[in-house]
């Protein structure tokens, strides 16, 4: 089936969780990861719970730093 | 407030623009806006606004310059390193623009001061480095309901987003809370574009012009994520949070408290 990850379009198997897909893209720390799917922002037990759907959208959100190191 | 014939002519590009005119660089000329953090985020924004005549600049960082800071914190020069980040913040934004006030705080932002330092600006921006700090400024301008720009920078990657605070979407919405510790590299362990940090302090710049202004579209409920070797901005949409801890109807943060500190500790780091 086919998903929209980060944009792209992707096809995936079907009956994917959302865990599953951070395997299969290969992401390297799903602990810095907040994942979106169809505008709703999922918490972090829900990622095994949450099977994937044609046509699903799904964005991966890195934490990110930067700038200053003041604290 | 009226403009002197020199402030006509400084701010004459900006007073051309339909939607800026003199009444537009009046109201900037009496504007506040705060920057946390004098680092790579911070100096361009920092140097912008002064020029744009914002009239008072606020600057807080705890840190001196260091030679590793001038790759990217176009702020400060050379002959900088080992003065107080904020004062040579301050010397430089009254050099471009000896119109403004310039505020320094040399301390770090805490749960027990950031109240007090936020409250008098119109708008904050967010270039500090952690993610503690970045949660305290979310918590502390939800409080204060004070509007601010979040952003991030790592590697060759950027991203921000601008909150108004109990209207659109907060940083809490997005992540919940700090990543667990070792979960995420640091520029000082991972590395950072120095020019990543212009781009992307220079874009927090103009959604503080466009918020004091009223102009435009400001960038709310959206994430926009800038990949430099790509050469490719992209914007997520993001709604706000029903569960979040901060904004939502049944909030679990109800008073600001300091994050515990994240860091990555090299020895165990998976970055």
């Amino acid at each position: 089936m086919n998903l929209v990850v980060n944009g792209k379009e992707t096809n995936i198997t079907d009956g994917l969780a959302i865990s599953e897909l951070l395997i299969q893209e290969n992401v390297k720390m799903p602990n810095m990861v907040s994942v979106e799917h169809n505008g709703q922002i999922l918490k972090r037990t829900e990622f095994e719970t949450t099977i994937l759907k044609n046509d699903d959208k799904v964005e991966f959100l890195y934490f990110m730093g930067g700038g200053s190191v003041i604290n | 407030m009226s403009l002197t014939e020199e402030q006509v002519k400084r701010y004459s590009r900006h007073i051309i623009l339909e939607q800026v005119g003199g009444v537009g660089q009046e109201k900037l000329l009496s504007s506040k806006v705060l920057i946390i953090g004098a680092g790579g985020l911070g100096a361009p924004a920092g140097l912008y606004l002064a020029a744009a005549g914002v009239g008072t600049i606020g600057i807080v960082d705890a840190d001196k310059v260091d030679l590793t800071n001038l790759q990217r914190q176009i702020i400060h020069h050379t002959a900088d390193v080992g003065k107080e980040k904020v004062k040579s913040a301050e010397n430089k934004m009254r050099a471009i623009n000896p119109d403004i006030k310039v505020k320094t705080y040399h301390e770090r932002v805490r749960a027990d001061n950031i109240r007090e330092i936020i409250r008098e600006f119109d708008f904050v921006i967010d270039g500090t480095d952690n993610f503690s700090a970045k949660f305290l400024i979310n918590d502390a301008c939800y409080f204060e309901k004070i509007p601010f720009s979040h952003a991030g920078i790592l590697r060759f990657d950027g991203q921000l987003i601008t909150v108004l605070p109990g209207e659109t979407t907060c940083y809490r919405c997005i992540f919940n809370a700090p990543p667990p510790a070792n979960a995420v590299p640091s520029c000082s362990q991972a590395g950072v574009l120095g020019v990543l940090a212009g781009v992307i302090g220079s874009l927090q710049a103009t959604e503080a012009i466009k918020y004091l202004l009223g102009l435009g579209r400001l960038l709310t409920g959206t994430l926009l994520m800038y990949d430099a070797l790509e050469m490719n901005f992209r914007t997520v949409k993001l709604n706000r949070n029903p569960k979040c801890p901060l904004c939502s109807k049944t909030p679990q943060i109800t008073e600001l408290k300091d994050e515990k500190q994240i860091v990555c500790d090299q020895k165990n780091c998976k970055c």
